[in-house]
């Protein structure tokens, strides 16, 4: 039988609903494994133990009382440290604001508290959500559960990693370029990054805002359709989140992929696609045609310009939205003879050197002079990378791809190399610029380390996602496998 | 050397909302303890996001319909990137390709007529916070004002004289306070106003270099600083300097304007579209219930008094400065109309006696209103036209009646103010006055007709004033006739 921090959360529950265990049986097995592997991973910023008793004790007095919340009562979730919980430190990766409390939630862990899940801590990210291995946390690496010599991916490496090491059963990621999908793939998990506005973004440390999506982590897409369905939804405090009805998304889950229409784009076999990767996504094609899926050739023609935009769009946001880090309100500061000379030492030692870059890249791409040349011009080829997928989705249903380019690469081999990280993205990014939502289920091993394969819905349709992506996971068992991953003595 | 000048106002007013224009902050800040008119979103916190104030939105199209101006239906917020402690998220919300109102323009009274000055912008911000410096030389902030709805009024460079600027941005006051949007209060910093200044000698096609006055906290204060500066300018041009772009700040204490800082071409704020916010975008109908909202305006008002109730040109304008003065007019007209009281003699009394008893007291006719009510002044015409009391009296009356609110006939009453109208007590004093001034009752006879004024007088203070003067003189003349 499976240790208790193995289970889906979809067993867990009907356990916990049948009486089998309690939420504090749960939690504690899952704290107890933490204590075990995290040494090893450091998929965690913080831990929130007694938090987390407190909200496991809480939903097993629901529970007693009759009063379960629904399908996340008593369940233990990690969150990516760039959200906003309550009263635990929200550090973003960075040394900057390594001291910041947010004393108010977000909207999404509000949500999921409103739902009775249980918080079990904040997990490690690449600072501020800039980058594609984690490495670039201010703090320290996380390690791939799979290979613990190899990078988790990124920037939700944390959260990846830990619903891979059994060290959460989900997990909320942010994903602005491929933050959610490409950790997920690289850990062997699965991960959506649901459609710009399902989720609201307020109480999310914003990197890129018209990019920025929360979204699950777990092992399977049923997982994952029980927590986009608590946290999804129109906001009040995010004018930018949709008012679209969310569906039930568990509901929809039919198992049946009969007479899907799957285009796959050429332009996503990129130049630099691993074998090992293309050989599993091919096959994981294979399998949907098998059950009934129509698989479809299409074309998006503006992939090759999806990259060099994201690299302007992003940044440009971020040089703004990073900008309110002067050490005035929050934040480390760092004294100095004037606000000025405050303001230089501050932002110039709190900061990352990739983070420095990207604000920099950021403000030459919104510099007067330059702003028609980048920023404006980057808008006019997104809204063309936008039409492409507008066009493929006149004739199919969803889209399927590889997720990366590469399985997990080693710790320090890119980092000196900032263009071939960037390049780790070139297969997701393009859907946050879209603002399509994405899923990644595992679809089998390159080398002994995880393959992901991504599907790309059109916009508000997670539902169509989640039902192709627990059909798959009925037909494969690829998202059953945990890493042999060994307590630490 | 002669010279022209070319002035432009750029006028921040907040809007009168509830809340603050990305927040659910109370907007009512002015005296309020630091700090605690804020959350997350103004004062930018990590994660925090804006989401906008549509009353805000639909005031400021308000004003830009009273300013003529048209409503653009796309509507983008920017963000306005720049470093400085008292702007919490390091930009500032505010709007720069698509501004909500463009192409406007106000009528002003000149000596020559009305002038046209054209406005070519409103658009809507967020205001920042604010610093107190501190007398050890630090600075401490206050986040309360941070995030308050702001609309930046901008004219074309038509003004010519500090002069007609003065009076462009009194006319502004008027409006903005008439429509409601804006309480006019420049103390509170609720209207504030930066210029634009510059010189050129006559001929010279092209403007001379721009100098941006800020600082200016009164309307005074406006025509001073731009009477120096021009000035200044003038002076250095005639002694061959160049004048440079750049920032001034008035000081008021010493009466001089002072280099702030140089402008180098104009600085970056690096703006792109706010991408928290969605663009706006306001529909026909949408602007249609922004117009339908618009109330009479000033100059409408105004050519209405004088073609409706044949009022001069000077009390219309007078009646018609402030909103509720020309309501209270109005109803006061109303009222008095019914009583068979003309609008020109209500405009005599409400310009003359009840502004002189309002300035004493402060108030205004708004605050009085339910106190001195508007009918009450063609109640005391009234009795002053039929005879019930005299001139004196009605003085008396209106006063009593403006302080305690009661109505002007129970002042009548309760202070025996009725005239002695005729009849047998006016008779009985009569015959007294004539038995008792036998000498004056003999040059009237002889022919010195003048003599019965001092009867009149001797009537009139026997009844203690209370008597009609005419209708003392025509019983005086029914008596002696009988002597
Ligand atoms: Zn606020």
């Amino acid at each position: 039988m499976a240790e208790l921090y193995e289970l889906t959360i979809t067993e867990a529950r009907r356990r916990l609903d049948a009486g089998d265990i309690t939420s504090v049986q749960l939690t504690e097995a899952v704290l107890e494994r933490i204590a075990a592997v995290d040494s090893q991973v450091r998929a965690y910023l913080a831990i929130s133990d007694d938090l987390a008793m407190r909200q496991a004790r809480a939903a097993d007095a629901r529970r007693r009382a009759g009063n379960a919340t629904g399908p996340l009562d008593g369940i233990p979730l990690a969150i990516k440290d760039v959200i906003n919980v309550q009263g635990l430190t929200t550090t973003c990766g960075s040394k900057i604001i390594e001291n910041f409390v947010p004393p108010y939630d977000s909207t999404a862990v509000a949500r999921l508290k409103d739902a009775g899940a249980v918080l079990l801590g904040k997990t490690n990210c690449d600072e501020f959500a800039m980058g594609s291995s984690t490495e670039r946390s201010a703090f320290f690496v996380t390690h791939n559960p799979w290979d613990l010599e190899r990078v988790p991916g990124g920037s939700s490496g944390g959260s990846a990693a830990a619903v891979a090491a059994g060290a959460a059963l989900g997990a909320l990621g942010t994903d602005t370029g491929g933050s959610i999908r490409q950790p997920a793939s690289l850990c062997g998990v699965t991960g959506l990054k649901p459609t710009y506005g399902r989720v609201s973004r307020y109480g999310l440390v914003a990197f890129g805002s018209s990019l920025d999506q929360i979204g699950p982590f777990a092992w399977t897409a049923q997982d994952c359709a029980l927590i986009l369905g608590a946290i999804a939804g129109a906001d009040p405090h995010d004018s930018t989140a949709a008012p679209q009805p969310v569906p039930d998304y568990v509901a929809g889950l039919n198992g049946d992929v009969r007479g899907l229409r799957v285009g796959v784009p050429k332009e996503y076999f990129v130049e630099g696609l691993e074998a090992g990767v293309e050989a599993a996504v091919r096959d994981a094609l294979e399998l949907l045609r098998a059950n009934g899926a129509e698989i479809v050739d299409v074309s998006l023609p503006h992939t090759k310009y999806a990259l060099p935009v994201y690299y302007i769009i992003a940044p440009a946001e971020a040089s703004a939205n990073l900008a309110r880090y002067d050490g005035v309100r929050y934040g480390v500061k760092q004294a100095g003879d004037s606000y000025w000379d405050e303001l230089e030492r501050t932002r110039g030692s709190g900061f990352g050197a990739e983070v420095r870059r990207r604000i920099m890249l950021g403000t030459y791409a919104l510099s007067a002079g330059y702003y028609d040349a980048y920023y404006k011009r980057a808008q006019q080829v997104r809204t063309l990378i936008r039409r492409d997928f507008e066009q493929a989705f006149a004739q199919v249903d969803i889209l399927a791809a590889p997720t990366s380019p590469t399985v997990a690469f080693k710790i320090g081999e890119k980092t000196d190399d900032p263009l071939a990280m960037y390049l780790e993205d070139v297969c997701t990014l393009p859907i946050n610029l879209a603002g399509m939502p994405g899923l990644v289920v595992p679809c089998g091993f390159s080398a002994g380390l995880p393959v992901g394969l991504q599907l790309i819905g059109r916009p508000f349709d997670e539902g169509t996602l989640l039902r192709a992506g627990d059909a798959y996971q009925r037909l494969t068992d690829w998202h059953t496998r945990r890493p042999a991953l060994t307590a630490s003595t | 050397m002669e010279y022209l000048v070319t002035i432009g106002l750029e006028v921040h007013a907040q809007i009168r909302t509830q809340s603050k224009m990305f927040c659910g902050c109370s907007a009512e800040v002015a005296n309020a303890a630091p700090n605690t008119h804020v959350c997350p979103t103004c004062m930018g916190l990590p994660g925090a996001l804006p989401y906008i104030n549509r009353r805000a939105v639909e005031l400021a199209a308000l004003t830009g319909l009273a300013l003529n101006c048209r409503i653009e239906h796309n509507n983008v917020i920017s963000r306005k990137n720049y470093f400085y402690p008292d702007l919490p998220s390091s930009y500032q919300r505010s709007q720069f390709d698509d501004p909500l109102c463009v192409a406007g323009w106000v009528e002003i009274a000149g000596e020559d007529g009305t002038r046209r000055i054209g406005l070519t912008r409103v658009h809507i911000e967020e205001d920042t916070g604010k610093l107190n410096h501190q007398a050890d030389g630090s600075s401490l902030v206050d986040f309360n004002r941070a995030g308050v709805p702001l609309m930046e009024i901008v004219s074309e460079p038509d003004l010519t004289s500090p002069d007609e600027a003065r009076r462009y941005f009194q006319k502004l006051q008027q409006l903005l306070r008439w429509i409601g949007v804006n309480t006019g209060n420049m103390e509170e910093g609720a209207l504030r106003c930066d210029a634009n200044v510059s010189v050129r000698p006559v001929g010279q096609k092209e403007y001379g270099a721009k100098v941006e006055i800020k600082n200016m906290n009164s309307f005074r204060a406006v025509e001073r600083a731009l009477t120096y500066e021009i000035q200044r300018q003038k002076a250095a041009l005639d002694a061959g300097e160049t004048i440079r772009q750049s920032t001034r700040g008035w000081d008021e204490a010493r009466s001089v304007t002072v280099e702030q800082r140089l402008k180098e071409g104009s600085e970056d704020y690096r703006y792109f579209p706010e991408p928290d916010i969605p663009p706006l975008r306001l529909s026909d109908e949408w602007i249609a219930a922004r117009q339908a909202e618009l109330p009479e305006l000033p100059a409408a008002r105004s050519a209405r008094f004088i073609a409706a109730y044949g009022l001069s040109a000077t009390d219309a304008e007078v009646l018609t400065a402030d909103r509720a003065d020309s309501e209270y007019f109005e109803q006061a007209v109303a009222a008095a109309q019914a009583q068979g009281v003309g609008a020109r003699d209500v405009a005599i009394w409400v310009t003359g006696e009840l502004f002189r008893l309002t300035k004493e007291t402060g108030e205004s006719l708004g605050d009085i209103h339910d106190r001195f009510k508007p009918a009450y002044v063609g109640e005391v015409i009234a009795l002053l036209a039929n005879g019930t009391i005299t001139r004196t009296s009605a003085k008396e009356v209106f006063e009593a009646s403006f302080r305690d609110g009661s109505a002007p006939a129970q002042v009548v009453h309760a202070r025996g103010l009725a005239v002695i109208g005729g009849g047998d007590a006016l008779a009985g004093l009569a015959r007294e006055a004539i038995a008792n001034n036998p000498k004056s009752v003999a040059d009237y006879k002889s022919g010195k007709v003048v003599a019965i004024k001092f009867l009149v007088g001797q009537v009139m203070k026997a009844s203690k004033g209370q008597a009609n003067p005419q209708a003392a003189q025509a019983a005086l003349e029914e008596e002696l006739g009988r002597v």
